[in-house]
């Protein structure tokens, strides 16, 4: 496939929903992908495939089922490990990101009083002012309850970090750089490198939401450079119910278990437990199977028409959305407003009318956006602004879904009379 | 069009001039509410005398149909009894949760049965909902408070 044209007219055939139709019978203008992204037909065969062929407890059995379960598990692991150029052995699934960035924050808060990740008061936990709150409450309630400060980088009005005061934010009391790699909102890349070498610099571990930007351009955990990542499956074509947390061996073999029970152990007593090898020390119970064995399908998907060419195609949708939008009056993009270290994510504002009104008007007209506070409410408030509307883009967007939405905007201006 | 069910005429009157927006000095309890899903906010004064609405202020940021349907609220409820201002508050209740299927009393709900088509909108129905809420929870402690101040007079 990667030597073919890119074709999202043809990609788009490959996922079912856009085949049904939407309000009065209209074709789905899907611009939503940033919440969460459509299915291609792999991904719900390898689903259904697992359910009807192969559905045993990984881990535990000890019959055909069972062997042929935990390997289509133990090889989605492997597949996930390829799109991240990192171990097999680094990867866990989780149910969700935010699992994953839990799943940190209260390990190191159960980590040994001294060790390199256990958090003290006067200790600091850097942030940034646009994480969506999947990476900011974990790490402020770690905070609150290690005693630990946190402190964050602020946004500039172009809608990016303000990384000058990077030597006053990351400071030697670091322990923890948690930060997101492309905005949820603004669409805004973060340049990782100066915070990475920073944070290293003094001692502190680098974890990096990668909800936004694992699924849109190719990702390599060792030039990143980064110690975590974290992503959700169902942004990146897979099923909902599958998180991946990626850490460097020598630091999760050093952690201690977030949620315990079967699977994650080595021996058990009464009054005792003692841990499994990573990875599985941070997967108790039976996983989520069919939903990683799907992951792998939608990474596979992915892969094989190349991150490379996706982010291409989205940055051209990006590019001609930005200059469209930019030629209708009374419409302000938030964030940066050329495709320098962007994704593709819109954020933009309709002066006059309240998001919630621009997303239902367009709705009318078969485009799914979303519209509020993106669960980046801080972000919100540092924009002063009460919501915005975010148009985000992925690999199954055409031309005719960004002229869709242009239209659509000055409709909603015609309709509310601004 | 479908959309034009959702957005009445006067919702959008109501929208571009809010009645009774800014907080009034006077007031028997304040609440404010927040609707987690979208971010609007509400901060609404209530005023009662007697076990009657004398006064509703508010002041907030919000969507149309939130902005919409508080102002036509406090047209409705200024002046009443607080039970009557609670049976109108079920009986808008009532009708947001009818999915489509009932146009409101308008003997009862005066304006606010433009709002009937907001049923239809799952989602938009804690919208409408969000200056009602604050007024039943402002009105429920005015009347503690009244209460309160009633017993120490004694």
């Amino acid at each position: 496939m990667n030597n073919q044209i890119f074709d999202a007219e043809v990609i788009k055939r490959d996922f079912p929903i856009f085949d049904r139709k939407v309000r009065g019978g209209l074709p789905l203008v899907f611009l939503d992908s940033g919440a969460t992204s459509q299915k291609p037909r792999s991904v719900l065969d390898a689903e259904r495939h697992f359910y009807e062929f192969t559905n045993a407890a990984v881990n535990r059995g000890s019959y055909l089922l069972a062997e042929e379960a935990n390997e289509a598990y133990e090889n989605a692991r492997a597949t996930v490990a390829e799109f991240l150029a990192a171990d097999v052995n680094e990867i866990i699934f989780t149910k969700s990101a935010t699992e994953s960035l839990n799943l940190l924050a209260y390990s190191f808060g159960n980590a040994e009083p001294g060790s390199k990740l256990a958090l003290k008061p006067g200790d600091s936990i850097v942030v940034s002012e646009m994480e969506h709150h999947a990476n900011l409450i974990p790490w402020q309630q770690l905070a609150k309850r290690t005693g630990a400060t946190l402190s964050w980088f602020a946004l500039k009005q172009d809608g990016r970090l303000d990384l000058d005061s990077i030597d006053q934010v990351i400071t030697d009391r670091t322990k923890i750089v948690a930060i997101t790699q492309q905005s949820n909102v603004l669409g805004t890349i973060v340049p990782l490198e100066a915070i990475v070498k920073r944070a290293h610099e003094v001692g502190a571990v680098v974890v990096l939401d990668a909800c936004q930007s694992a699924p849109h351009f190719a990702i390599d955990v060792t030039k990143l450079d980064v110690d975590f990542l974290a992503f959700s499956g169902h942004k990146a074509l897979g099923p909902t119910g599958v998180g991946v947390l990626w850490g460097r061996f020598e630091l999760l073999d050093q952690m201690a278990p977030f949620l315990t029970g079967g699977s994650m152990i080595e021996s058990v007593t009464m009054t005792d437990a003692t841990w499994a090898p990573v990875p599985r020390r941070f997967e108790a119970g039976v996983p989520n199977m069919a939903q990683a064995v799907g992951l792998a399908a939608a990474l596979k998907y992915l892969t094989d028409i190349g991150m490379d060419r996706i982010h291409n195609h989205e940055m051209a949708l990006t590019k001609s959305a930005l200059l469209q939008i930019a030629e209708i009056p009374g419409i302000k993009v938030i964030g940066p407003q050329d495709t320098n270290s962007r994704g593709g994510v819109i954020s933009f504002t309709v002066d006059q009318v309240h998001p919630h009104d621009v997303g239902q008007v367009l709705d009318q007209y078969g485009i799914a956006v979303r519209t509020g506070h993106h669960c980046a409410w801080p972000l919100m408030r540092k924009l002063n602004v009460v919501g915005t509307t975010r148009a985000s883009f992925y690999l199954y967007n055409t031309e005719a879904d960004v002229s869709a939405l242009v239209d659509g905007i000055r409709q909603v201006q015609k309709y509310f009379k601004v | 069009m479908e959309l034009d069910s959702l957005y009445q005429e006067v919702i959008l009157d109501h929208y571009k001039k809010p009645a009774h927006k800014g907080l009034a000095t006077k007031f028997s309890a304040q609440v404010h509410h927040i609707n987690p899903s979208c971010g609007d906010e509400i901060t609404l004064n209530v005023l009662l005398e007697s076990e009657a609405v004398k006064d509703v202020s508010w002041d907030g940021v919000g969507c149309s149909i939130s902005q919409a349907s508080t102002s036509i609220m406090t047209e409705l409820m200024i002046g009443k009894s607080v039970a009557d201002a609670f049976s109108i508050l079920e009986n808008f209740m009532t009708l947001m949760q009818s999915k489509g299927t009932q146009k409101g009393d308008e003997e009862v709900l005066e304006d606010a049965v433009a709002l009937a088509g907001v049923s239809k909108f799952p989602a938009r129905i804690k919208c409408a909902l969000l200056g009602w809420m604050a007024f039943k929870d402002a009105t429920a402690q005015g009347l503690i408070q009244d209460a309160d101040q009633t017993k120490g007079e004694e």
